[in-house]
């Protein structure tokens, strides 16, 4: 099968029509264009060849009849202002419509061509606006978003407990030592990444020790790694002002077998959320 | 073998500056003899029913105190002669100086209940010097209750001690401060030397640690757990009640009384680092004595001149004990390895007692027991070796008992010994009780 495109003028040189026909075996590589002189073999070669070519599509477009004039169609514009809101709060909506004889609002009800309404949607609403009119219909839509309400404060601080819990780690010790140990830096530097990205929580910093050695070294060794920690933590950018410490010594321990796992569970720096 | 050679060097420097001012020469570890000594139970002197409680009460004590006392061979009961002795006139000098008591002196007397009143006559024999043999003659009147009947006992063993010991008040009549959870709650107890008596002196439903009796026996210091956090608080004995003290801001603790009941020092945080500080018996004139990065904790006067003062530090690692001048100048460490915390300072101002554990490390046993240590020669013995963890000793008022905590029983308890180490025995058994604290008199 060939690729041909042919351009031939039809009735009147001034008005040419394009037949196109594409293989379905894809483009040729060499396709070409003829051109014919207006002579009636060639007319009835040519029509021919169209009706032979059948299985190609065809674009003709057919003679436009000459428009009757037409019905204007409707236009429509709705919009809301606020498009955000809190709960209980309104908003306006501001529409425009012409060439409608018949406009509604989705919820609202049949309206005027043009006007604005006041309206406090429950809950995030679409509004659609339908004109109609001997032109047709046209259809317009404005959304107003409600804004849950905030959670009461007791909600909010549980939330932020939690957050807390879940992302505020406890600093471990080697015995005898006050010095955040190499291993506990990833702890200590994401505790200060969201002690700082939560400025309103307050934190206290118990120092906590193993059972080992007297309860007075104990409770010393205890201040001295709760301030280690509150230490790294004002120097990572967190407010010194939002962090305590005290210490327990060995007098509240949070494991109390007698072995070594346990009291690495002991030596620590204990985070406990305030608030 | 040096050490047992230098053990016996220190107890012989430790009770024969003791007993220098007497005749009787006596030691731990030399072979040297105690006094033999004969305590017969005291008879009824009436007929009221209620002698008997008392007396049983009044025997017991006299008896214990006696053995107590470290300087007395108490002759066993089964030697003693029959027949009961009440007055000078039933005694029969043969049967107690000879075999098989043996005894070198005679303590008896009598007891009687008279209507609301008990009355209480002793007497101390030299059994061996026939012709005057009395060393000590006492009476005692107080109310007929067995509280009252301890008291007496302990009244005329102390007499007997002071009498027989060097001139050296005895204890019996001293007490002992000590924490005790035995309610749910650490609070700070009070007892009498022996174990008897104890009662709770703080309510305050925390934590409260470290109690320290002050020179005179009116107050006691100690730490407790308030809402600002650990603050050192004092109670008066006589108001009964927690009496105002400066809050000074961070982990105060472990406070101690200097001899003279001026001042006091203690451990306070307070400047972002445990350091020492002294300040007057009322909390003012605060002064820090201590300055380097690291805990520092536990101080104790020099007993007998209140010019040094020893604690513990960690400074340089593991905790050790170091000695200043009362003023901070001139600080040293004093031990040299392993893990040493909570010293006392002895009555007479020779000797420290701490806990250690030694040999701190891998392989090593780690056990921790009580060390006594002469300050001049830094030679120490071992006084504990019954396992455990034995820790805060503190020197009784006469220098010849220290008091300690011990977990060797199971649990942690209040133990006293001689202090040279032997007549371990527990003085509490309810609950945990820990930090005993010794009278000063």
């Amino acid at each position: 099968m060939r690729f041909l495109q042919r351009r031939l003028p039809f009735r009147a040189a001034a008005d040419e029509r394009r037949l196109t026909c594409a293989t379905r075996l894809g483009t040729h590589p060499h396709g070409g264009e003829v051109k014919l002189k207006l002579k009636w073999i060639s007319l009835i070669l040519a029509l021919s060849a169209v009706i032979m070519l059948s299985a190609c599509k065809k674009k003709v477009a057919p003679p436009p009849p000459p428009p009757p004039p037409p019905p204007a169609a409707p236009t429509a514009s709705l919009t809301a202002n606020p498009n955000a809101i809190d709960k209980g709060q309104s908003s306006t909506l501001n529409w425009e419509t012409s060439n409608a004889t018949d406009v509604s609002i989705d919820g609202v009800g049949a309206v005027r061509p043009t006007g604005s309404q006041s309206v406090t949607p429950p809950e995030s609403t679409t509004y659609t606006l339908t004109a109609k009119g001997p032109g047709g219909t046209q259809q317009a839509t404005a959304r107003v978003t409600v804004n849950a309400p905030p959670p009461p404060p007791t909600a909010s601080s549980a939330t932020e407990e939690e957050l807390f819990s879940q992302n505020v780690k406890d600093i471990y010790f080697d015995y005898d030592k006050s010095d955040v140990r190499g291993d506990q830096q990833s702890s200590l530097q994401s505790d200060v990444a969201f002690l700082r990205q939560h400025p309103n929580i307050g934190v206290t910093v118990e120092g906590h020790c193993d059972e080992r050695g007297s309860t007075e070294y104990n409770l010393a060794l205890g201040d001295s790694r709760a301030s280690a920690v509150r230490n790294a933590l004002v120097q990572g950018g967190v407010a010194g002002d939002h962090v305590k410490t005290i210490s327990y010594g060995k007098e509240r321990p949070f494991c109390t077998e007698s072995n070594e796992q346990c009291w690495q569970q002991n030596r620590r720096g204990h985070f406990v959320y305030q608030k | 073998m040096i050490r047992p050679i230098i053990f016996a060097v220190i107890l012989a420097s430790l009770f024969s500056s003791a007993f220098a001012q007497d005749w009787i020469r006596t030691g731990t570890g030399l072979g040297v003899e105690k006094v033999r000594i004969a305590v017969p139970d005291f008879k009824a002197a009436t007929q009221d029913p209620k002698n008997t409680d008392l007396l049983r009460v009044f025997n017991d004590t006299l008896f214990s105190d006696l053995e107590n006392a470290g300087i007395f061979d108490v002759v066993s009961k089964s030697f003693y002669p029959l027949g009961p002795i009440g007055t000078p006139a039933d005694v029969k000098f043969e049967g107690w100086s000879g075999p098989p008591a043996n005894a070198a002196m005679l303590a008896f007397g009598n007891l009687g209940v008279t209507g609301s009143n008990m009355t209480v006559q002793g007497w101390l024999y030299d059994v061996k010097n026939v012709a005057s043999p009395q060393v000590l003659g006492k009476q005692y009147g107080d109310a007929p209750t067995p509280d009252a009947a301890r008291l007496t006992a302990h009244k005329f063993a102390d007499e007997i001690i002071f009498r027989l010991g060097g001139g050296i008040q005895g204890i019996a009549e001293s007490k002992i401060v000590f924490v005790s959870s035995r309610t749910g709650k650490k609070e700070i107890w009070e007892m009498d030397y022996d174990g008897n008596n104890q009662h709770q002196v703080t309510h305050l439903g925390s934590i409260s640690l470290s109690p320290r009796f002050s020179p005179d026996g009116s107050r006691i210091a100690f730490s407790s757990l308030t809402k600002s956090g650990w603050d050192i608080l004092m109670y008066s004995l006589e108001l009964d009640r927690v009496v105002a003290f400066p809050r000074f801001g961070g982990t105060n603790v472990s406070p101690a009384w200097a001899p003279d009941g001026t001042k006091i020092a203690f451990s306070s945080s307070r400047s972002g680092d445990p350091e020492i500080y002294v300040a007057e018996a009322a909390g003012t004139n605060l002064k820090r004595i201590t300055s380097f990065k690291g805990p520092d904790v536990s101080p104790t006067w020099n007993r007998k001149t209140g010019a040094q003062i020893a604690w513990v530090s960690g400074r340089s690692g593991l905790p050790q004990i170091y000695m200043s001048e009362a003023d901070g100048t001139n600080a040293q460490r004093f031990t040299e390895e392993g893990y040493a915390v909570s010293p006392s300072w002895s009555p007479n101002g020779q000797f420290l007692t701490f806990s250690w554990i030694r040999h701190y490390g891998p392989g090593a046993p780690g056990a921790q027991d009580i060390y006594l240590m002469d300050i001049a020669s830094k030679q120490w013995v071992q006084l504990t070796h019954d396992g455990g963890r034995n820790d805060s000793p503190c020197w009784s008022p006469d220098g010849r008992h220290i008091v300690f905590q011990s977990n060797r029983s199971g649990t942690e308890q209040i133990w006293t010994m001689l202090a040279d180490g032997t007549a371990q025995k527990p003085v509490t058994a309810s609950g945990r009780n820990s930090q005993p604290n010794w009278s000063w008199k």
